[in-house]
């Protein structure tokens, strides 16, 4: 091992934190170069110099100061909770979701029926039979819009009259 | 038996604020030195470690025990310490070595009047305190980078491994940082290793 190679295991030879193969081959090192083996021992000099540093305690006030922060610390919430507060928000919103659904269920263009059935608006689908109004003759008759409409051409008539002029 | 610090971030993730005030309670101290140690200023430590623990609690519901919790603590306190020193580093510099350091409680705590208590001899009190001082100053000279890695080393006893990823390095780079930051500290502080050995 060189003195550049030193760089590396100095100091976890200082912490003894080197494995015993390692340790062997750095020491062997150690034997013959008198600079790394005064490196080593001032190495451990710095060591223990930093040792002599005292710790200092945090202030007293410094843990009611973290729990402040902490409590200011806004709640997180998944969506769902932000109704919690508020019972008609969730029931307001509970009714939208419910009248989107019902209106998307139904089908296509569509007009609601007598009963509450949907009827299909293509007038070949229209049954007579459920149009008895128009069956009522007297209705029809006296019904008086019909009565502003000009009088209908009487086909029958103006046959025969075509018919004695031929003849 | 204690529960773990992995043990009790995950209690705290679950909703447990009692477990919050366990971890505090353990890294409170250890925080608060390394912070002062990096940054120098006793207020501004206490306010990066709170910060710190603030970060733990926000991240909270995210934390996935990937990694030892001490190399996440002191990787986010690292952090914090590096841009706050950079930020104050021009401030740093205009600070004769030799002004006292009022804002430092640790030199300030045993400045006080309870010297003649602790010291009848003042004059080997100003003497360890002169001695303390080189030291600090020595520490304080290091490039920021080796003086986090000494801290987390000498005063932290984190192996390696977890030194390296608290500052993104090689284990390997991390060795030469030692080695170097040390070579620093054998030069700065030549006449107390030439006493000591």
């Amino acid at each position: 091992m060189s003195c550049s190679g030193m760089e590396k295991w100095m100091m976890p030879y200082v912490d003894g934190r080197l494995k015993e193969s390692e340790q062997r081959e750095v020491e062997g090192h150690l034997a013959s170069c008198a600079t790394c083996r005064l490196r080593v021992n001032e190495f451990r000099a710095v060591s223990g110099l930093l040792d002599e540093l005292p710790q200092i305690e945090p202030s007293a006030a410094f843990d009611a100061r973290v729990r402040a922060r902490v409590a200011a610390e806004p709640v997180k919430q998944s969506w769902w909770a932000a109704f919690a507060p508020s019972p008609r928000a969730a029931l307001a919103a509970s009714m939208l979701l419910l009248a989107a659904i019902w209106i998307e269920s139904r089908p296509g263009p569509a007009n609601t029926g007598e009963h509450g059935q949907n009827v299909a608006v293509n007038p070949a689908n229209i049954d007579p039979n459920d149009l008895p109004l128009l069956e009522n003759y007297d209705i029809l008759a006296n019904f008086e819009p019909l009565t502003e409409l000009p009088q209908p051409v009487q086909a029958d008539e103006s046959d025969e009259a075509d018919s004695n002029q031929s003849m | 038996m204690a529960r773990s610090d992995v043990q009790l971030m995950l209690d705290v993730k679950a909703g447990d604020e009692q477990s919050f005030a366990l971890l505090l309670q353990r890294y409170r101290t250890p925080l608060v030195n390394f912070l002062y140690r990096m940054v120098r200023n006793r207020e501004q430590a206490e306010d990066l470690a709170q910060e710190v623990f603030i970060r733990v609690y926000r991240a909270r519901e995210e934390y996935v025990p990937s990694a030892k919790f001490t190399t996440w603590l002191f990787r986010i306190a690292t952090n914090l310490a590096l841009n706050s020193v950079r930020d104050t580093r021009h401030q740093r510099m205009e600070i004769s070595l030799d002004a006292p350091v009022t804002a430092d409680a640790e030199d300030g705590d045993e400045r006080t009047l309870d010297v003649a208590d602790k010291h009848p001899d003042i004059e080997q009190h100003l003497v360890e305190e002169a001695r303390k001082d080189m030291i600090r100053h020595a520490i304080d000279k290091l490039p920021e980078k080796q003086r986090a890695a000494v801290l987390l080393h000498k005063y932290q006893e984190l192996d390696y491994t977890e030194i390296a990823k608290i500052l993104a390095c090689s284990e390997s780079a991390l060795k030469s940082l030692l080695f170097r930051a040390y070579e620093t500290l054998r030069v700065e502080l030549a006449p107390l290793v030439a006493r000591s050995k």
